[in-house]
């Protein structure tokens, strides 16, 4: 045992020098980044080579499967008429694609997706890109409720009205509701960006650790801990690019929008354990 | 998780039995365990149609002796009928424990039903010039052929699959639910109430008939409970946003009208599309789309929403 010093050891490990940055230990694309763009099993796409498939006497499984199948042979393009408001279409896609739907989605459509653009031209229902990870929703409709519900990344867009529970438990990314959006929206939201032209449903932002939301219209009601912040020029400036990206305007300018942040007062128990009290009095 | 569905026609009418139908097929996978229709037909002239079972499924498949006690209490039902001068038009054995009778009465309704109620196991499923409900176990398409509901003509209908979370599953715990003793009125619902107990014991003390421990059952003693009072439908589905607990959606129909309410929270879907000559609602988008194939602008409404339609 005489041998193993403790100190040297974890000094040869390098254990001291690492470097640990920020608050996350998560690690993000770097833009300069060369390699790690795509998962091992990506395809490798051309987004000039187009195809249209017409799903209408087919269920959600064959669609899914076709996507895989076409996106193998090298389409970058796809195009799908009739999806006729299935379940759970389009669903785990981790690589770049351009992917059209004509029509309507049911439940959990393009969810948990990491990288392709999507757009879709009628309405989608609950859940729609759960859990996305990064890329872009276009939904040119409306919405139903949980609308990028656990959302990480990307930006996903709703140009008519969402039903309640809009982004909950969102981790990153940007929802963006181009009509008014139900109650409890950014419910337990933790990261990430929601901008909302019209108006917001009672509990707004209720539980929110953390995380931003703009709102255009008038707000029924903030939910607990959710605060009013201030507008920056910075929010502005990025509220302005943001929306152009999509066409969208904001109805009385951003300038005008209400900035929604956490109050963080739910980070902490406010109120001492009772040992911790003997201690204090 | 069950899925509700509703459709109405305005100032026409059509094959509504095949639409409800496949709406609802199309919400199996919501629950499967049953399945219930309330249509609405044409309206008859002094004619009402009654439909009642005087068995459960369950009991007509393995009950002691239960082919006679069938024929016995039908016997009963057709006394009693004839006791209160009621006129029996046509009769129709939907299935063995399950009948459709077309009669006319021009006398107190109420009495009739309260006094055929009575009989032994035999349960009013509906009474009225419009309505007709029908529920069974299985899937939509298994309980439409069974009661041949496939070309029924009418303007509107509500329906319901069901998976039974809090109570059995049986005719009587199925969906749509009559607002005994009130013609015309139906309800489905889809989500639990919380404070079932409490507005069942209130309402049992008001002497309101409960036929089983399914809480959506108290939806439809409430409201006619509050028509008993005078208060108008509309009226009644907004105080009942109110007054329950829990989270719901649910539709109602009367003779000519179809409304929906949703709970404070907006827990349980639905799905509308409204246009002039039509609107239809579900619990799901897919359900729609088998009347309405083509592209359409559908949305959800939101949380205390209550809406009615006219026929």
């Amino acid at each position: 045992m005489a041998e193993l010093n403790e100190t040297a050891r974890s000094h040869d490990m390098g254990l001291h020098t690492e470097q640990l940055t920020g608050r996350t230990q998560q690690r993000f694309f770097d833009i300069s980044e060369e390699e790690n763009h795509l998962y091992p099993e990506a395809y490798d796409v051309d987004f000039n080579k187009r195809v249209v498939i017409d799903a209408i006497d087919m269920d959600a499984r064959d669609v899914n499967r076709k996507i895989r199948d076409l996106m193998a042979e090298g389409y970058g393009s796809i195009v799908i008429r009739n999806p006729q408001a299935r379940h759970s279409l389009a669903v785990g896609i981790l690589q770049r694609l351009n992917l059209t739907f004509e029509g309507s989605l049911g439940y959990f459509g393009v969810g948990l997706i990491d990288g392709p653009n999507v757009r879709v031209t009628g309405r989608v229902g609950w859940s729609c890109a759960e859990n996305m990870m990064a890329g872009t929703v276009i939904v040119e409709k409306n919405a139903g409720s949980t609308f990028g519900a656990a959302m990480r990344g990307g930006d996903l867009v709703c140009m008519g009205d969402v039903g309640s529970r809009t982004g909950i438990d969102q981790k990153g990314g940007t929802i963006i509701v181009g009509g008014r959006t139900g109650a409890f929206s950014a419910f337990m939201m933790q990261r990430g960006r929601m901008i909302v032209l019209g108006d917001a449903g009672k509990n707004l932002g209720d539980s929110m650790y953390d995380g931003t939301i703009f709102v255009g219209g008038t707000i029924e009601s903030l939910g607990v801990d959710a605060v009013p912040g201030d507008m920056t020029d910075l929010d502005c400036a990025w509220l302005e690019r943001k929306l152009g990206m999509y066409g969208l305007k904001a109805p009385n300018g951003v300038a005008n929008m209400t900035k929604i942040v956490a109050g963080k007062q739910l980070w902490n128990y406010d109120n001492l354990e009772p040992s911790e009290k003997k201690i204090v009095l | 998780m069950c899925g509700i569905a509703g459709i109405i026609h305005r100032n026409r009418s059509s094959d509504i039995g095949s639409e409800m139908t496949s709406m609802l097929q199309s919400l199996k996978h919501r629950g499967p365990d049953s399945t219930g229709f309330a249509i609405y037909g044409m309206p008859r002239e002094d004619e009402f149609v009654l439909r009642f079972k005087v068995a459960e499924q369950e009991d007509a498949a393995k009950g002691y002796n239960i082919h006679q006690e069938i024929r016995d209490r039908r016997a009963e039902v057709d006394r009693r009928l004839a006791e209160l001068g009621v006129e029996v038009v046509e009769t129709v054995d939907a299935t063995e424990y399950a009948y459709r009778y077309r009669i006319k009465h021009g006398g107190d309704m109420r009495k009739v039903a309260d006094y055929v109620d009575d009989v032994t196991s035999t349960e009013i499923l509906s009474l009225g010039s419009r309505l007709e409900l029908i529920k069974d176990l299985g899937d939509a398409s298994t309980v439409s052929d069974q009661y041949a509901l496939r070309g029924f003509n009418g303007t509107h209908a509500i329906g319901h699959t069901r998976m039974a979370t809090e109570s059995d599953v049986d005719i009587r715990s199925a969906h749509p639910y009559w607002a005994y003793p009130y013609n015309d009125i139906a309800v489905v619902h889809n989500g639990q109430l919380t404070n079932y107990w409490i507005m069942r014991r209130e309402l049992e003390r008001k002497d309101f008939r409960f036929m089983s421990s399914c809480d959506s059952e108290l939806i439809s003693v409430y409201l006619a409970d509050k028509l008993q009072e005078g208060v108008d439908l509309e009226e009644a589905m907004v105080q009942s946003v109110d007054e329950f607990d829990g989270v719901f959606t649910y539709l109602v129909a009367t003779s000519d009208k179809l409304g929906m309410a949703k709970d404070d929270m907006a827990a349980k879907p639905m799905v509308l599309y409204e246009s002039d000559d039509l609107v239809a609602m579900a619990s799901e988008e897919v359900a729609i789309r088998q009347v309405l194939p083509h592209e359409i602008d559908t949305h959800d409404p939101y949380d205390r929403e209550v809406r009615v339609w006219q026929s």
